[in-house]
């Protein structure tokens, strides 16, 4: 622990001489920039299936398909997930990195639950002759949800590496930098997740 | 064996057209030539550590600036092949297969491949310099997003002599360009060379907010910001807000094609109409992306050669933000025709004739700095007031346009042709132009020589009028766009003619360019510039040229709009600026990790085209990896000392 104070003050140095821009805040700002365009992103895709949702061509309903209880699961894992990347943020702001680590242990556990039950929702589709190619209304469906999960996905890799680094490095300016990206990241997959649980689960049932 | 090898070859080459096979060979011949003369002289150390895994911006520019006028000579090459074909009727010289392809590859290579990669060239080598700053927020992805385009750049040009080149048009309407009508691996080449150039663009418009935000000099207040400065920003706020949205649809129109989605097909609820609204979504904001860099430069150019302030600086600064803003909701003027109804049509027309009113506010300042000012006709000047009465017809006839039931007349006819050809030539190839000249000597360290440049501007000018003029009239006698032939009857082939005629003139203009670069390159020691040969207002004009790679040996203030110029005021009466204090300057490390990744969305992109899964799986896993490699290196920046940075700067100042 003292070591990685000692580390921290070391690259804080470095970030502050001679009236030097702060790259981590550069980076955190760079990244709010990338989540805006992700928002585009999720937007044009959310229009997508809006548009296409009752072009099914005589094929099964979307709504016939969804099993809320699973949903339910999946929505509780990922929120609780959201959460705990919350605690290992305010464990690293006091600077314990082995609490920090296990936070985001638990976090990715979280996820890659999660998205077992998405895949497992899926494979449960296919089997019902709803499949990526059955129409219009399937493949925005699996598009649209399916891109989530893709993040969820990158967003675990991304994560296990960080908690190599954690470990190999401890607490510096650079890690801090980097959890607190991957934490924004997580936090806006969290909120992309009520859009899809409201405008495809929901909206789709009722 | 032998037999399918040959089979599969005859599909993977492109083969049968003599015109093709010439290109085989000049290609064959440039990669031979350019690898025996890396070989001989010993250069690809060289080539490797200065350019290859540079970060530094001004490099970055520079590459990017090369790239885009390689692919307007290829763009343009094209261009004159239509232009041929329809000089006379009943032509034979290309098949209308061949002239698909030809009109396609022109109008995606000029907007991407061309606009795109010069002016992030522009922005690359400028801005920074404009805002005091020593490099860009994020070298390292800098690099990146230009080798992305580079190499997606280079995978849609591939298309031309492996596969087969895209046919759809320049932005590949469903269902043309879905896999029951465009069976060929053309549209992949068209949708991966664009994704993975697409990529770099976003990833240079969050750069270039990140840097103007945060690193601008001390002093510098937003509305002490340098016009171009302001325009590169405000571009960047629509990069931002309109690429996600073509990386999704062409996403999805791939998804189609490759995995048997039905977003845009003709069966299975698919729905075209909406790639149309979506790729416009994203395509109107994409020709204000490129203009609005270009008011920037002109902007900049008409204050330094009227030697007069820029008029109007907060009508501009305010002009520019309201064209970032408006250019989201003008989309649907390009499908009027339609059949959207009225209301709809009508709420677009109003739209599309608002932005014509902060563009009117632009032209009246330039014109009220020019007035009264002391003005000298150097070749950037002379760009500058060639595109004013040419933006204005083109910002005219696009009012026109506009107008939602006249345009049932005008939609795609030849009309339209001329009229974006005015304001992507008029107003962006010309300030592009006129951006290269006047920052010429900040890049290089030399001036280029103006009389072969004056001939390359009246040929260019003379060339534009004589080849776009007759396409108006043309286009209102009925001859619609994409027309590989037409018959005598028509009455259309005198006009034609004449704009084939044109059209040579501005290669001709392009050839003269090219004569002058390459005797400023053969005589560069005598052209030598000093660091602000222009007389010039900005920052970039206060350092040596070319930049050191530190760009600023001491953070420069920004107090004023025209800091560099109240500076050399302030000299003249005596008071000059206390001695110089150094410090060790933080610079980011080279990388070779952009090129080698990017490579590897090459091999990626590549196997998607032809659908050979495991390429495509095997460049993705190497895209992952790179990432990983980036993510756990740490050692990515150093210091120059002190010593070193006055060993430099007395150099440089010395010869200044």
């Amino acid at each position: 622990m003292a070591q990685a104070a000692a580390k921290h003050g070391e690259n804080h140095a470095h970030g502050h001489d001679h009236g030097h821009h702060d790259p981590q805040e550069m980076k955190i700002l760079g990244f709010w920039f990338f989540l805006i365009s992700d928002v585009i992103l999720f937007s044009v895709l959310f229009a997508t299936f809006i548009v296409l949702r009752d072009n099914t061509a005589g094929g099964p309903i979307l709504s016939d398909l969804i099993k809320m209880p699973g949903v339910i699961a999946e929505t509780f894992l990922l929120l609780t997930s959201s959460f705990t990347s919350g605690l290992a943020v305010l464990a690293m702001n006091q600077g314990k990195v082995k609490q920090l680590i296990n936070w985001l242990i638990i976090t990715a556990v979280l996820g890659a639950g999660f998205l077992a039950l998405e895949i497992y929702e899926f494979v449960e589709m296919v089997h019902e002759g709803f499949s990526y190619t059955t129409s219009a209304a399937s493949g925005a469906f699996f598009t649209l949800v399916g891109t989530h999960g893709l993040h969820v996905s990158l967003g675990l890799i991304w994560m296990i590496g960080l908690m190599f680094q954690l470990k190999k490095r401890g607490i510096t300016d650079v890690t801090r930098g980097k959890i607190n990206v991957i934490s924004l990241y997580w936090h806006f997959l969290d909120v992309v997740w009520i859009f899809l649980l409201t405008i495809v689960y929901l909206m789709g049932v009722m | 064996m032998l037999e399918r090898l040959k089979e599969f070859a005859s599909e993977f080459f492109v083969t049968g057209d003599p015109l093709i096979y010439g290109a085989d060979v000049a290609i064959g011949i440039t990669i031979i030539a350019i690898v025996s003369v890396l070989t001989y002289f010993k250069k690809w150390g060289w080539l490797w550590r200065n350019w290859l895994t540079t970060v530094d911006h001004k490099k970055i520019g520079i590459m990017y600036i090369i790239a885009s006028i390689i692919m307007l000579f290829r763009g343009g090459v094209d261009a004159l092949m239509m232009r041929l074909q329809l000089a006379m009727p009943n032509m034979d010289f290309l098949h209308p297969e061949h002239y698909n392809q030809v009109f396609t590859t022109h109008g995606t290579i000029m907007i991407l491949f061309m606009a795109m990669p010069f002016m992030f060239g522009l922005f690359n080598v400028i801005v920074p310099l404009q805002i005091g700053a020593r490099d860009v927020a994020f070298p390292f992805l800098n690099a990146l997003s230009f080798w992305l385009f580079f190499l997606g750049a280079m995978l849609f040009n591939l298309s031309f002599v492996i596969g087969g080149s895209p046919d759809a048009g320049w932005l590949s309407y469903p269902p043309l360009s879905e896999l029951s009508h465009s069976p060929g691996v053309g549209q992949n080449f068209y949708i991966w060379g664009i994704q993975i150039s697409g990529i770099g663009s976003l990833a240079t418009g969050i750069n270039f907010m990140v840097t103007i935000i945060k690193m601008r000099a001390p002093g510098m207040k937003w509305m002490k910001l340098p016009m171009f400065t302001w325009s590169v920003f405000s571009t960047c706020i629509i990069i931002l807000f309109a690429f996600p949205i073509l990386t999704v649809t062409l996403a999805l129109l791939f998804l189609d094609r490759f995995a048997g989605a039905h977003f845009f097909t003709l069966d299975l609820g698919g729905n075209p109409m909406m790639y149309i609204n979506l790729i416009w979504m994203w395509g109107h904001p994409e020709v204000y992306i490129v203009v609005l860099p270009a008011f920037g430069v002109f902007s900049e150019i008409v204050s330094t050669f009227s030697r007069k302030k820029l008029f109007g600086y907060k009508s501009m600064v305010f002009a520019m933000l309201i064209i970032s803003f408006l250019s989201f909701f003008t989309w649907a003027h390009h499908f009027f025709t339609m059949g959207s109804g009225a209301d709809v049509n009508a709420f677009f027309a109003v739209t599309t004739m608002l932005i014509a009113i902060p563009t009117g506010v632009k032209v009246f300042n330039w014109l009220f700095t020019m007035y009264r000012g002391r003005i000298r006709m150097a070749t950037p000047m002379m760009w500058t007031i060639a595109f004013i009465p040419c933006f204005i017809v083109g910002g005219m006839t696009g009012v026109m346009l506009s107008v939602a039931p006249a345009d049932f007349q005008f939609h795609n006819s030849y009309f339209l042709i001329a009229h974006f050809h005015q304001v992507l030539i008029g107003g962006v190839v010309f300030g592009y132009f006129a951006g290269l000249y006047y920052w010429w000597p900040k890049m290089f360290g030399f001036q280029l020589e103006e009389k072969l440049g004056k001939w390359a501007f009246w040929t260019w000018n003379i060339g534009f009028y004589v080849c776009f003029m007759p396409q108006y009239a043309v286009g209102l006698m009925g001859m619609t766009r994409r027309l590989s032939t037409y018959g005598w009857d028509t009455g259309w082939w005198e006009l034609n003619f004449v704009s084939t005629i044109g059209a040579f003139l501005m290669g001709v203009g392009f050839l003269f360019q090219v004569a002058q670069i390459a005797d400023g390159i053969r005589k560069y020691k005598t052209l030598k510039a000093s660091g602000d040969p222009w007389d010039g207002r900005t920052l970039e004009w206060s350092i040596p040229s070319p930049a050191p790679e530190y760009n600023f040996a001491v953070t420069p203030r920004g107090d004023d709009v025209d800091e560099w110029w109240e500076e050399k005021e302030r000299r003249a009466k005596g008071i000059h600026p206390p001695e110089p204090v150094y410090e060790p300057i933080h610079m980011p490390k080279n990388s070779s990790i952009p090129f080698i990744m990017s490579v590897f969305w090459f091999v990626a992109g590549f196997g998607f085209v032809f659908g050979w899964l495991w390429m495509a799986i095997l460049g993705l896993a190497g895209v992952g990896i790179c990432m990983i490699a980036r993510s756990f290196s740490y050692d990515t920046d150093y210091y120059i000392p002190v010593d070193e940075i006055k060993r430099t700067e007395a150099s440089l100042r010395g010869s200044v």
